[in-house]
């Protein structure tokens, strides 16, 4: 089994040039957990990663490995495996001389780099594949051979930076289950960096929601989901509706063009008065009559997308503003429909669309 | 434990200057300061001393010496032009594609490398008064005398021609296939003739390059040496300023004169380029590179 | 219908250009074997002699040493001192990157003529005027940046991440040199050696102005056989032109399989093409 560590902490800053890329970027990361790094291209997410494994220095800041500084440890002494988006493999050697190359620069002796070539190669489902070259390999099959060239050398950190991003989506469900039972298999601690809220919610214990350079949210998968704290992660995480209002007295939204006064969850901290936006799903948008709760509205179909299971559709409420809907239920162009906003979906969220830096 | 940092945009760190260094030094200690030490030396004169322009003043006030500007500019002048719209000809015909591309640049790369002194041996001999050209010419009628065309100024720019060519072409060529083809068959949509798009839509979009080809084959056939010794006549009417040079440091072996020569010619070619540039300047409002580029 | 007419032109032109080329190369070569030959379409009888007389008077196996030692000390030479170079030049931008360029490239376009005669003054100041080291530093000025120009798309083609990867398996920088960098740039290593060997072999003007009596290679031999005109009979130096010909296109077909046509005319990088 891999030798994990307890306890990986950091604090990175990070400028380039002029420019801020990470700002006190803080994080701490149990043994044997999943931590992902969530956010769109430009947050600081793949900067972050090389600066953990040592491939760019940081400009200010800390690594602490097990209550040890490590930040001036250069990479080939760190011990931590890297997984890269496109693979990295050496094209100019055999599957099997990748894997085996980490145990070579170890002057490990020939007989047991061979047994341990020949294990991964199992593990990672690629039994007959040790004498090909990485030009002959499919995508999945090189990723399986990139994982297992870093994992070979039992590293105590495993890095993945966007491992997913160049394979077809079939392939990446399967990828994923793979990372997935390698993890607990093994018992690895992996820092992964994607911007795919599918992968960071299916493979994590906890994600880390980024945005240039800064943690907008931190916590479990559920939590980040469910429960976003902010409008960005909110819009991230696929709330696509966003009403902006206020708080009323009685708790209850009150939408900036005074034509909705919407239920929802509340935001601790969200007093009355307040600037606020209110947040739903387009799936958890009910296309029915009775709404049970309130948040009732009428609005009128305008475009409708056949998805095969569901429907997508855009509809024109009262107010003008659009909703998206997401739904079995089939609809028509022009048709004028009730839908209701069951209150329990519905989030508030500090703060208004424009108020956004 | 403490490992050096290491750099990563836009430092220069030890690694890089040990990399950089060996050929860095080598170019400035062999090129640059030679190049250097040829200014300076052409300003100290043979019999005087200290600093003066002295050379240059001989030059300049010695009809078989400044003459020689004049006649490498005939030769190099008449021989850019040449070269470049034959070259802009048929790039420009051939930039759709052509057959058996790689045949053809095969051939056209020959010239370059089998090199200026067998060409000129070749053409001396098969463009002779007595080679097989004019054996052809007068043995079919065409001709009652046969064709001067080596030991004259024609065989130097034909020997010139063959070397250049193919390189302009080349070069042409790679450059207007790199323009957005469908620019063109909007032009056509729009009503535009061929010739209208030529010169309305290619054309400023070549600009750039065909200044470029311009200033390389004029530089390249400016300092015309070995054409213009064995093709040419080298005491006489292709007496270019690099055989001037050549004559006053091997010859004479007055390094300080030759020196100042070689700076003169350095400037003739500075100042062509610098009128390509105004020209081109003048000629086109259009924008440059990127534009229209796929 | 005015597509035609181009093709026809270009055709013709390409057609002529080969007629050219064919006849400068077969008269050159006809000659050789002519007894003696005076305006008439063929030599009325022929000899081989005047390879024997050419490799005799012309002192050609020295001459043909000395070519081959200088093109091989070229190329070795370039090679190393264009190859870390190169490696920065693709990984790094840095301030003066550019002006740094620009000094590579200098001696690429300006003319050799130009620089050449300053340069040898140099040379000849110092103890190996005129000496075969003299011909190998001249031919260098213009070679290191040939190749510099030539490797530099080849490093940029081998994605960092390679060398990432070998880092964070325990690679020190020496290891990833050997194991990685290496193997995977032999391909540039080739085009750049083939490239520098062909322009050294057919090097003129930088070779003729610093060589001396024993330095010459075969190109300049050649030009000063041609000089002594009199006295050296023309079918001699035909004879010794045809040699040298065969010896380029000898290294040409070499060349060829390793480089695109196209590369051998450019001074300048393509990337990717």
């Amino acid at each position: 089994m891999t030798q994990s560590l307890d306890s990986l902490r950091f604090r990175i800053t990070k400028r380039f040039g002029a420019k801020v890329v990470l700002d006190d970027f803080a994080l701490e990361v149990r043994g044997r957990q999943f931590v992902t790094l969530l956010g769109p291209s430009g947050c600081g997410k793949s900067t972050a990663l090389n600066i953990v494994a040592g491939l760019i220095p940081a400009s200010d800041g800390e690594l602490w490995i097990d209550e040890q500084r490590m930040d001036h440890l250069p990479t080939e002494k760190r011990g931590f495996g890297m997984v890269f988006q496109n693979y990295a493999l050496f094209p100019h050697m055999t599957v099997f001389g990748n894997i085996a190359f980490g145990l070579e620069l170890q002057r490990r002796p020939t007989a047991e780099i061979r047994e341990r070539v020949r294990q991964m190669l199992a593990l990672v489902q690629l039994p007959d594949f040790a004498d090909r070259y990485p030009a002959q390999l499919s995508g999945g099959q090189q990723q399986r051979v990139a994982i297992a060239r870093a994992l070979v050398l039992q590293p105590r950190l495993l890095l993945l930076d966007e491992p997913l991003s160049n394979l077809d989506a079939k392939l990446r469900i399967e990828m994923r289950a793979e990372i997935k039972r390698l993890h607990a298999s093994l018992g690895l601690t992996c820092i992964y960096v994607t911007h795919d809220q599918t992968e960071a919610l299916s493979l994590s214990d906890w994600i880390v929601v980024m945005r240039d350079g800064i943690v907008m949210q931190a916590g479990p998968p559920d939590a980040i989901y469910n429960r976003p704290n902010n409008l960005f992660v909110a819009d991230f995480m696929g709330f696509r509706n966003f009403f902006a209002g206020q708080i009323a007295a009685d708790g209850r939204l009150q939408s900036a063009t005074g034509a909705l006064q919407l239920h929802g969850r509340g935001h601790e901290g969200l007093g009355q008065g307040e600037p606020a936006t209110a947040a739903i799903r387009p799936e958890d948008v009910l296309v029915t009559a009775d709404g049970t709760g309130g948040n009732q509205i009428r609005g009128r179909v305008e475009i409708v997308e056949y998805l095969g299971r569901d429907h997508e559709a855009v509809l024109r409420l009262e107010d003008q503003s659009s909703l998206w809907v997401h739904t079995p239920a089939p609809l028509a162009p022009g048709e004028t429909v009730s839908v209701t906003l069951p209150p329990d979906k519905v989030i508030f969220l500090p703060g208004t669309p424009q108020m956004r830096p | 434990m403490m490992a050096r940092r290491r750099a990563e945009g836009r430092e220069v760190d030890l690694t890089a200057m040990l990399c950089l260094a060996p050929s860095v030094l080598y170019v400035i200690v062999m090129f640059v300061y030679p190049f250097l030490h040829g200014v300076y030396l052409s300003l100290r004169p043979a019999k005087q001393s200290g600093l003066s322009f002295a050379n240059y003043a001989a030059f300049f006030s010695d009809e078989w010496q400044y003459g020689t500007i004049w006649i490498t500019f005939s030769i190099a002048v008449p021989t850019t032009l040449i070269v470049v719209s034959t070259a802009l000809f048929l790039a420009y015909g051939m930039r759709r594609g052509i057959r058996m591309e790689r045949t053809i640049t095969t051939i056209l790369v020959l010239p370059v490398s089998l090199g200026v002194i067998l060409l000129s041996i070749g053409i001396q001999g098969f463009y002779g008064s007595r080679g097989w050209f004019n054996q052809i010419l007068l043995g079919s009628g065409l001709l009652s005398e046969p064709l001067q065309l080596t030991n004259n100024h024609t065989g130097v720019v034909l020997s010139l021609f063959m070397q250049q060519f193919p390189f302009c072409f080349l070069m042409l060529l790679g450059y207007i296939s790199g323009i957005d083809p469908t620019l063109e068959k909007s032009a056509r949509t729009l009503g535009a003739g061929s010739w209208t798009v030529f010169r309305r839509v290619m054309l400023p979009l070549m600009a750039p390059g065909i200044a470029i080809a311009v200033a390389l084959v004029f530089v390249m056939s400016f300092a015309v040496f070995p054409s213009a010794i064995l093709l040419g006549q080298p005491a006489g009417a292709t007496r270019t300023i690099a055989i001037a040079a050549y004559h006053q440091a091997f010859e004479h072996y007055d390094m300080s004169y030759a020196s100042a020569i070689a700076v003169i010619m350095g400037l003739c070619q500075l100042a062509g380029l610098l009128l390509i540039v105004l020209l081109r300047q003048r000629m086109v409002t259009a924008p440059t590179m990127g534009v229209g580029k796929r | 219908m005015r597509g035609r007419l181009w093709h026809l032109a270009l055709y013709l032109f390409v057609l002529g250009f080969i007629l050219n080329l064919l006849g400068i190369v077969t008269h050159v070569s006809v000659s050789a074997f002519a007894k003696r030959w005076f305006g008439t379409p063929l030599p009325p009888q022929f000899t081989t002699d005047w390879f024997v007389y050419a490799w005799k008077n012309f002192d050609l196996d020295r001459v043909l040493g000395v070519t081959v030692i200088v093109a091989l000390s070229v190329v070795a030479l370039a090679l190393l001192l264009a190859y870390p170079a190169a490696y920065i030049l693709a990984r790094r931008n840095f301030r003066g990157k550019a002006l740094l360029l620009l000094l590579y490239f200098l001696p690429l376009v300006i003319p050799q003529m130009t620089y050449g005669i300053s340069l040898a003054t140099t040379l000849y100041g110092g103890p190996i005027g005129g000496t075969m080291a003299a011909v190998i530093l001249a031919n260098l000025v213009p070679m290191v940046p040939l190749a510099i120009f030539v490797l530099i798309p080849f490093f940029e083609q081998i994605s960092m991440n390679l060398e990432w990867g070998a880092q964070t398996l325990g690679a020190s920088r020496l290891q990833i040199f050997r194991r990685i960098l290496l193997p995977l740039t032999v391909p540039g290593l080739l085009t750049a050696g083939v490239l520098i060997l062909v322009n050294t072999v057919s090097n003129f003007e930088l070779t003729f102005l610093v060589s001396g009596a024993g330095s010459q290679t075969l190109v300049v031999a050649l030009f000063y056989n041609v000089f002594a005109g009199g006295v050296r009979p023309v079918y001699s130096v035909d004879a010794m032109a045809l040699m040298y010909m065969a010896t380029v296109l000898v290294i040409l077909l070499v060349a060829l399989r390793f480089v695109r046509p196209t590369q051998m005319v450019f001074r300048l990088d393509q990337p990717g093409r």
